[in-house]
């Protein structure tokens, strides 16, 4: 979802990713049926992990990722994996992996702390779970380390978070070289975060990557052409596909009041003011800055598409958008129905506002002078369609 | 009068060949802002309207004794254009620009420490002092002269809270918008230490969103260092946990800051009463002059 949250690789791209930059991973094949899955096994040996591609936390839980000892029990994981609905996504692909004989699992990340305006990196013994939890429940469980962004991370530093984590010293420069190629496919990529979890340490004292996790930077996929090729969007629901075809920031709620606007922060506040005065918001759809009338039609056609919706709201107050711009975009979608489908409440404001109300044509939409008369009409109009 | 920018302000647009730059730059002119020059790469000895362009901002500078710069320049070149102002004298950078990558602004963050210019932005709507000069994208006509300071990180929420005050009669000493992204440069803390220090602004609104820590931090600074009153809003109250809602600055995080209500509450631990809709945040304005 792109213009909703950063582009997600999935497990399978982010280990071809660190293979190649030398971190080690499990022997792997990607499948996408029981058979596939079989031959793949064969190659692999047993134990063989099963495990769903898809954009969700919390896979292991949910039933996505299954160990396999035999080949029934292969066949039978498959089965199950293959075609599962989970959390929302459709398992259309599972990586088999060979199994890792562990003793110890870590967690080393990469990410951008916000607070800061520098990336940090992490490091953690208590690898294998939840690693938000132990960042809730015992934050210093996590080492973490500030990173300069022009310079990058240096290996002291590496070494000096995986000491910092209490990590057993023999493998602790093995763990910190996974780090500082972590922190380093993390500039070059333009990810926002990446993340291994676990690392697994075998009895012998090797590591392995046992999961990983790479979001990218949605604003820097024009220099990062090969990841922006590898983004899924198999799994979204319709009207999110459309909202992303069209280029909108789009998000869909539960309830049946239509908001189309610009600009997120008074998006937000125009959700919120639905919600203030007893309706419930259909979707979060901001037309973003500079919006030609062609662009309002396709906001107008996403709400109208969703059948949850029962009236709407159009919110405008016009900086770098233009009034007139917006009314001659919504008399052009209006004017194909026969019949409008859902009362459309319009309040325009700013730039162009009075040019647009000229040219607005009033007798397919309500007008409302103040955003709080527009949302007020709109959550009656949703009331009475409803009745 | 202002904090920041005010008639004298001389102005330099970069980008100002493009799409956006000009037409900005000719909104800019009309609204009296004194754009002394504008730059564009390899458009060196051109002019927009009779403004003078020059390939670097250092030129610009020099020649026309710029003390501030506007950035219109699109997202791929936009951190190199900031790095560019910042190594010049300016006082003042104001970047329109939105998708900026954030590694990017990550080192113009590093180098902001380095330089005594300040950075409003990027992906904000610009600066505004009324009937004097505005940078940036802000429509004109809805401010008014008058003694309310405004902070926002949200460029439209901006215009809707300002009417609302205007429509009151009530007017502004300055307006800005800082921007929504998760790297700004200057912070709603650093905008409202300028708001106490100016003799001229009786009250101060401050706009802030879901997502980040900026509102806690600025209801901890309010709390400990203003007389000035400040009223609040946060927008996002009814947003879905875990949703990105257009900024990257609006991901709520799990760990209980972040939310509306955590900075709702911190607000109002402050002393500063959030208003439930936006005309309701210039009711409490209203109540403080």
């Amino acid at each position: 979802m792109r213009t909703q949250e950063r582009m997600k690789l999935h497990e399978y791209q982010a280990k071809d990713i660190f293979a190649e930059a030398g971190i080690p991973v499990p022997e792997s094949r990607l499948a996408a049926s029981v058979d596939e899955v079989m031959v793949a096994v064969e190659d692999i040996g047993y134990p063989a992990a099963i495990k769903a591609q898809v954009h969700v936390g919390g896979r292991g839980k949910a039933g996505g990722i299954k160990i396999a000892t035999s080949e029934e029990e292969a066949r039978e994981a498959a089965e199950d994996i293959l075609g599962m609905d989970l959390k929302g996504y459709t398992v259309e692909k599972v990586l088999v992996e060979a199994g890792v004989d562990f003793e110890n699992e870590l967690y080393v990340g990469v990410t951008m702390d916000r607070g800061e305006g520098e990336p940090v990196a992490m490091v953690s013994t208590q690898g294998g779970v939840n690693i938000e939890e132990v960042a809730e429940e015992n934050p210093d469980a996590i080492a973490r380390e500030h990173i300069d962004p022009a310079f990058g991370l240096h290996p002291y530093q590496a070494r000096k978070v995986v000491y910092d984590a209490g990590i057993d010293r023999d493998v602790a420069n093995d763990v910190a070289s996974i780090l500082t190629t972590l922190y380093d496919l993390y500039e070059e990529k333009d990810a926002s975060d990446i993340e291994i979890n676990p690392v697994m340490i075998t009895s012998d004292g090797d590591i392995v990557a046992a999961d990983a996790v790479m979001n990218i930077d949605d604003d820097a996929l024009f220099r990062q052409p090969d990841l922006a090729e590898m983004e899924d969007e198999a799994a979204e629901d319709d009207l999110e596909r459309k909202a992303n075809d069209y280029g909108f920031d789009y998000v869909r709620l539960s309830g049946n009041v239509g908001i189309i606007g610009n600009g997120a922060g008074l998006v937000m506040t125009t959700l919120d003011l639905v919600d203030h005065y007893g309706g419930e918001p259909a979707n979060f759809l901001d037309i973003g800055g500079g919006a030609k009338a062609e662009r309002v039609t396709n906001a107008l056609d996403m709400v109208f598409s969703d059948e949850n919706v029962d009236a709407v709201v159009f919110n405008i107050f016009g900086g770098i958008t233009r009034g007139d711009e917006v009314a001659k975009g919504i008399n052009e979608a209006l004017e194909a129905f026969d019949e409008i489908p859902k009362k459309v409440v319009v309040r325009l404001a700013g730039t162009n506002a009075e040019e647009g109300m000229e040219i607005l044509n009033t007798d397919l939409v309500e007008v409302e002078k103040t955003l709080e008369d527009a949302v007020q009409r709109a959550v009656e109009n949703a009331q009475e369609a409803n009745q | 009068m202002s904090i920041l920018v005010d008639d004298d302000t001389r102005v330099v647009v970069q980008g100002i060949t493009g799409g956006e730059g000009k037409f900005h730059t000719q909104q800019m002119v009309e609204y009296g802002t004194n754009v002394v020059a504008g730059t564009s790469p390899g458009k060196g000895g051109q002019d927009v309207d009779g403004i003078p362009v020059y390939d670097t901002v250092d030129e610009a500078v020099e020649e026309e004794d710029a003390d501030a710069s506007v950035v219109f320049v699109p997202p791929a070149f936009a951190g190199d254009a900031v790095f560019e102002a910042l190594d010049t004298d300016l006082d003042l950078v104001v970047a329109i620009t939105e998708g900026i990558p954030t590694q990017d602004m990550a080192k113009v963050n590093k180098r902001l420490t380095e330089v005594d210019t300040r950075l409003l932005g990027p992906n904000c709507p610009g600066i505004i002092t009324p009937d004097e000069a505005k940078l940036g994208i802000l429509p004109g006509n809805i401010f008014e002269s008058g003694n309310v300071g405004l902070v926002s990180r949200s460029g439209t929420l901006t215009y809707q809270v300002v009417s609302n005050l205007t429509d009151r009669g009530i007017g502004q000493t300055t307006a800005i918008g800082i921007g929504g992204d998760p790297i700004i440069g200057t912070s709603f803390v650093d905008a409202l230490e300028l708001f106490e220090a100016d003799e001229d602004t009786d009250a101060v609104v401050m706009c802030g969103e879901i997502g980040g820590e900026d509102e806690e931090q600025a209801a901890h600074y309010i709390a400990e260092n203003m007389d000035t009153p400040v009223a609040g809003f946060i927008a996002g109250r009814t947003a879905p946990p875990g949703k990105r809602m257009g900024h990257a600055g609006a991901i709520v995080s799990g760990s209980g800051t972040g939310t509306a209500e955590s900075k709702i509450s911190a607000l109002n631990d402050a002393g500063v009463p959030v208003g439930d809709t936006p005309n309701e945040v210039a009711e409490h304005v209203e109540d403080f002059l």
